[in-house]
């Protein structure tokens, strides 16, 4: 059997032949995904300061990072301590979904962990056992959070819908509800285009046709598929979605822009 | 029409080996292979390639153009800006034989060790019935042409040989989805798939996907489907439970 | 002495396509001890390439078919010059063989009712052939491949047998190299099988690879055995014509069978033009019935576009010669004005993708263009029907590489059905032959010393020829000159080329060292590739006739009282030259000529 050479082909850390510009993907990950979890890091502590209010007093005009509500129900005074917030519930759900989402996974293997940073491109690290061993290997749990996440696409939906009910004013329409709703269905496309959903639904299945009941999961487990071809345009546009709604409610919370609605309110 | 292109091809063996460049007539419509054969016929007579179809079917002429893997007959040099100079070197993950040609053995020693298709029953007639929609994602599977490509850009091997003797590559969570998926298999081959062939190293950067020449969605509907498949059987313990008790019926 | 591995076999199989592996699996389950060999890597074999599908009468689609419409449909489309006892064990375990691929983890395409979807195709009165979209070849290859690597047979790859040895009149093994190292291998064996495929490579214009070099042909002519009907070859009426580099790579009929029509320059259906007497009752003449058929078989008769390889050939050839070609010399065929994108991009994945790739036509939108190439040879050693041995002690041989089967036109489809049925044929008559010697064959020292020295005497040659330049001439030469049309003036041209081109091998030389040398590979193949394109211009020169594949403008019908009775028979004389000869067709029995009075 032959024997390996010191061909030209080297091996090591960014060892590559490729001659296009292979970095500016990882590097665009890089920035966006720091500049928007960094972001929602610090809104989740963000009660103070000029855009402090996540919430305008009186409605459910309320930043989606908040959603939903319960933890301050059961704690009102979580002014206290900074280090404790109302969005704590984010860490439950949400934030888990997508820190084991096989879409993020990807790209954060390769843009933080550089592993590989792109394809045929030397990776990071001498040693390599990926999602076999610990810690990786906890990435098994994505199904357990995404039952959870599942959880959060309605009471994002009630949550959007409430807002469009003003105490005292009744219903009407403004544009930060309307944002809300997208920021609903984006989240909710997200979830439902979850790798994990799809083998839930009909994945798991070797015979579609068998009964009745694995006819249906077909059809279901088909829209899934569909939607799953896209699950990263879904994991990017649902996380552009929240930031931007965030800073819009903050904004209009903190009175440094009007949301155009047809209540007199706010 | 007839331009020249500047070739670089490495030339070598087991002992040495280094970069030679060419220059070389291309014409209308031609692919790298074309190119390769030419400098064969006019400049290196025993330059060694590997081919079989030039038509993408048989996977055999799998080599790092620039820097990317793909097949060298379904390449075309219009890719390529004219005057560019194109590199052409064998794939990185098998032991080098000599120029372009490489030992890839480590994949049929592969196939070996995975289980044979193993049918249940057939209906009283003697023969079977599946449904199109049963086989589909099966069929996705079977277009592979084991040009090993995937193979050979997975970072798991490609950067980390002393991981061969535990993962058994993409190519073969093809092959194992495909077979898990069979309605008429009665095989379990998921203790293989989670043990020794190691799909838990898989960190599903894709790249395998990236570079399939048939276009198989590899990771997403062959290797997570089994790594998700692995999971119910032993990362949930809720449906385990449900095992439990449900098969005491 | 040389150094040298040697290996001991009960059977070997030589050539690992459809044919050699289900031989070898066969030959394994009998319990014989097998090797099988093969040039290239598992599973790359030309076999990989098939697209549309295996023939076989399942009845699944139309409940009328049965072996033995399939039988009369393969009889007929070879122009009656089959060996009929081949044609009907052929048509008769088409349909096991399939069912057993199935079985062996095969997924072909399915009707509503979930078995195996058959669709139409040239020659078959009904939708007959088995299929997975347009790679049909790779579901056969692949899953003969996997089921054989849990059989226990030694599979050596990128291994070339260059010569049989014998002992006594007997074949007893075979001396081969390693291309990776260039090291020679002696295999001492009780039985070979010969599954080489074909000899396209003796032709410029070819849907066929490099590994068709006629190994399998020469082989058994050096050994001694006889082949037939070399004459006929099949021009596929479908190949690529443009881009220059991509010429000759092949179109499946798949498009024609699923709607496909070629047009000429004036955008007219050309073939109602071309139907011969011969298939006048059973094919439409009008566009509406042609279009008909499609749907309803029962009162439409099949359109022109699907006549036997041979007439459409000869038709495109035709127009093409009268000027109403299209800008790159082909025909039209177009599909994006018959079906929808989505069923195009579903039922022929590969041809979408191969003319979106290497021509930059979208076949859903334009028409391809296309022309007749090399494809298949229907000649090749004569074999016994029941057990494929060769008229050589020993040796057996399946495939394309063996003759009888296909008459003078072979029928789409029915070469993968080919394959597996005289493959297990071959592997059975192989196992029970090796199984019936005492003693195993005696290695000759002297025999195998020769051969090494005849090998690798490319290299000692200083000032010789380089191969590349005698094979393109080779194959321009039979291109031309015993192509689709030939004529008495230009094959004996042709033979005096060959002659001449055989006198310029012997002085072949390479370069560099015996390591993964394509030079050196292709010097050795040369031998084979010179042999073959001998004995076709040969015999195309001694038939004078048309008769399927094998057409002469200087006798352009058939003569089915003389030359319609008898093969056409090449073997060498004592002295090493080549003979020519004919022998009488089998005679087919009572009952089955009777279904031929219609
Ligand atoms: C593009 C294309 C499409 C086709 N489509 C169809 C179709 O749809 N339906 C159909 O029925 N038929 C089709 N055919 C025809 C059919 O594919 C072939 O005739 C058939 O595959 C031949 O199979 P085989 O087993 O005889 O040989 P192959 O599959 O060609 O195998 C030959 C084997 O012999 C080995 N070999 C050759 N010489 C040597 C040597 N000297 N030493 C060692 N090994 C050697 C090779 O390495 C190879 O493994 C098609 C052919 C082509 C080219
Ligand atoms: S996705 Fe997994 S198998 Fe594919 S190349 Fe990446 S690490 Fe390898
Ligand atoms: S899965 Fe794709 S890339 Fe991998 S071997 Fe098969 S065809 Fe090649
Ligand atoms: S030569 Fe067959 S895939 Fe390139």
């Amino acid at each position: 059997m032959a024997q390996a050479v010191a061909s030209p082909l080297q091996s090591g850390f960014l060892a590559t032949l490729r001659q296009d510009r292979w970095w500016v993907e990882p590097a665009l990950v890089f920035g966006s995904l720091s500049l928007f979890f960094g972001w929602l890091t610090i809104s989740i502590f963000m009660d103070f300061g000029p855009i402090g209010h996540y919430k305008v007093e009186g409605t459910h005009f309320l930043t989606p990072v908040y959603e939903p509500t319960w933890l301050s129900a059961i704690n009102a005074d979580w002014e206290g301590a900074w280090y404790l917030s109302p969005a704590f519930i984010v860490l439950v759900g949400p934030v888990p979904f997508r820190a084991t989402c096989y879409y993020y996974r990807r790209a954060y293997y390769r843009s933080y962990f550089l592993s590989p940073p792109a394809c045929a491109v030397g990776d990071l690290g001498k040693s390599y056992k990926g999602e076999s061993a610990f810690p990786l290997i906890m990435q098994n749990v994505h199904r357990y959070i995404m039952y959870v996440a599942l959880v959060f696409v309605p009471l994002l939906w009630i949550g959007a819908i409430r807002s469009f009910h003003v105490p005292g004013e009744g219903w009407g329409f403004g544009v930060g509800s309307a944002l809300l709703i997208l920021n609903a269905f984006l989240l909710m496309m997200y979830t439902f285009s979850c790798h994990s959903l799809r083998h839930f639904i009909g994945g798991g299945l070797n015979c579609f046709s068998c009964t009745a009941f694995t006819r249906a999961r077909k059809r279901v487990w088909d829209y899934v598929s569909i939607w799953n071809e896209s699950h990263r345009f879904w994991a990017w546009s649902s996380l552009l979605g929240i930031v931007l709604v965030d800073v819009y409610i903050r904004l209009v919370a903190n009175e440094h822009i009007t949301d155009p609605n047809t209540w007199s309110h706010f | 029409m007839s331009e020249t292109a500047k070739m670089r091809v490495f030339r070598g063996d087991t002992e040495s080996g280094d970069w030679q460049d060419y220059e070389v007539e291309v014409e209308e419509g031609q692919v790298v292979l074309d190119v390769i054969h030419r400098i064969q016929a006019t400049q290196a007579p025993d330059l060694a390639v590997r081919w079989n179809c030039k038509a993408g079917k048989c996977g055999s002429c799998s080599a790092e153009i620039n820097g990317e893997p793909r097949l060298m007959c379904m390449t075309r040099m219009n890719l390529f800006e004219v005057g560019e100079q194109i590199t052409v070197a064998p794939m990185k993950t098998w032991p080098l034989i000599r120029d372009l040609v490489t030992d890839v053995s480590f994949n049929y020693e592969v196939a070996k060790t995975i289980p044979a298709f193993k049918p249940r029953e057939p209906e009283a007639d003697g023969t079977y019935r599946m449904m199109q929609e049963d086989v589909e994602r099966g069929q996705e599977f079977r277009k592979c042409i084991e040009c090993f490509l995937c193979q050979n850009v997975c970072h798991v091997i490609r950067d980390h040989p002393e991981n061969k003797p535990e993962f058994a590559g993409p190519r073969f969570f093809v092959r194992l989805a495909e077979l898990e998926m069979h309605p008429l298999d009665t095989e379990d081959r998921l203790e293989l798939a989670r043990k020794d062939a190691g799909v838990g190293y898989c960190n599903i950067t894709k790249c395998c996907t990236e570079v399939c020449p048939e276009e198989i969605h590899i990771t997403d509907n062959a290797i997570i489907p089994l790594k998700e498949r692995v999971a119910d059987r032993y990362f949930d313990p809720i449906r385990w439970l449900g095992s439990k008790i449900f098969s005491r019926r | 002495m040389v150094d040298y591995e040697r290996h001991d076999y009960d059977v070997i199989v030589i050539g690992a396509g459809g044919a050699g592996l289900r031989a070898a699996i066969e030959a394994s389950a009998q319990g014989a001890r097998t090797a099988l060999i093969c040039k290239s890597l598992l599973g790359k074999a030309h076999t990989v390439m098939a697209e549309g599908g295996i023939a076989a009468a399942l009845g699944n689609v139309w409940p009328q078919d049965n072996w033995e419409v399939h039988f009369r449909d393969t009889m007929r489309g070879g122009k009656m010059l089959n060996n009929w006892r081949m044609a009907q064990l052929h048509a008769q375990e088409a349909p096991d063989r399939v069912r057993e691929l199935e079985e062996w983890g095969a997924l072909f395409d399915r009707t509503g009712d979930g078995r195996i979807l058959q669709r139409d195709f040239g020659g078959h009165r009904y939708a007959r052939l088995a299929h997975v979209g347009d790679r049909t070849g790779l579901e056969l290859i692949r899953t003969l491949q996997q089921h054989a690597v849990h059989n226990g047979i030694d599979v050596f790859m990128e291994c070339t047998v260059s010569r049989l040895l014998k002992d006594g009149n007997r074949v007893s093994g075979a001396v081969a190299y390693w291309r990776e190292s260039g090291n020679l291998l002696v295999f001492n064996a009780k039985s070979v099988v010969l599954a080489t495929g074909g000899i396209g490579k003796a032709f410029a214009v070819t849907s066929n690879s490099w590994e068709y070099t006629g190994d399998g042909h020469a082989l058994a002519y050096w050994a001694g055995a006889e082949l037939i009907d070399m004459e006929c070859v099949q021009f596929h009426p479908t190949g690529m014509v443009w881009p220059p580099s991509v010429r000759g790579i092949l179109v499946t009929e798949g498009v024609r069978g699923d709607g496909g029509t070629l047009r000429n320059s004036d955008d007219k259906r050309f073939m109602f033009d071309y139907i011969p007497d011969f298939f006048r009752a059973e094919t439409a003449d009008t566009i509406e019935e042609a279009d008909g058929w499609y749907e309803d078989k029962e009162n439409n008769r099949r359109t022109p576009d699907l006549l036997p390889r041979d007439e459409v050939a000869r038709a495109i050839n035709a127009e093409v010669k009268a000027g109403r070609g299209s800008p790159h010399g082909g025909v039209f065929l177009d599909i994006a004005s018959r079906r929808s994108t989505d069923y195009i991009r579903r039922r022929l994945p590969s041809m979408y993708h191969q003319f979106k790739q290497l021509a930059d036509v979208d076949i859903t939108a334009q028409p391809m263009e296309v022309g007749p190439t090399m494809h298949y040879i229907m000649g090749g050693i004569r074999v016994e029907a029941d057990t494929a041995a060769t008229t050589v002690p020993g040796l057996f041989a399946a495939g394309e590489c063996a003759g009888g089967m296909h008459g003078a036109n072979r029928l789409g489809g029915n070469s993968l059905s080919d394959l597996v049925v005289f493959g297990r044929r071959a592997g059975l008559g192989a196992a029970q032959d090796a199984a019936a010697q005492v003693t195993g064959p005696e290695a000759d020292d002297a025999q195998v010393e020769e051969i090494f020295a005849e090998m690798r005497a490319p290299f000692g040659r200083e000032d010789g020829e380089g191969p590349y330049d005698i094979q393109r001439d080779l194959q321009e030469t039979m291109n031309s000159l015993v192509g689709i049309i030939r004529t008495e003036h230009e094959l004996l041209q042709a033979r005096e080329q060959i002659d001449a081109l055989k006198q310029r091998a012997t002085n072949v030389s390479v370069y560099g060292h015996q390591q993964y040398n394509p030079g050196w590979h292709l010097a050795m193949d040369l031998q084979a590739l010179l042999t073959v394109s001998e004995a076709t211009a040969r015999a195309a020169n001694i038939r004078e006739e048309s008769r399927g594949g094998h057409t002469r403008d200087d006798y352009p019908g058939p003569n089915d009282t003389d030359w319609g009775t008898r093969n056409v028979v090449i073997s060498q004389g004592v002295d090493g030259a080549m003979e020519v000869s004919t022998s009488p067709l089998p005679e087919m029995p009572a009952e089955l000529k009777e279904l031929f009075e219609e």
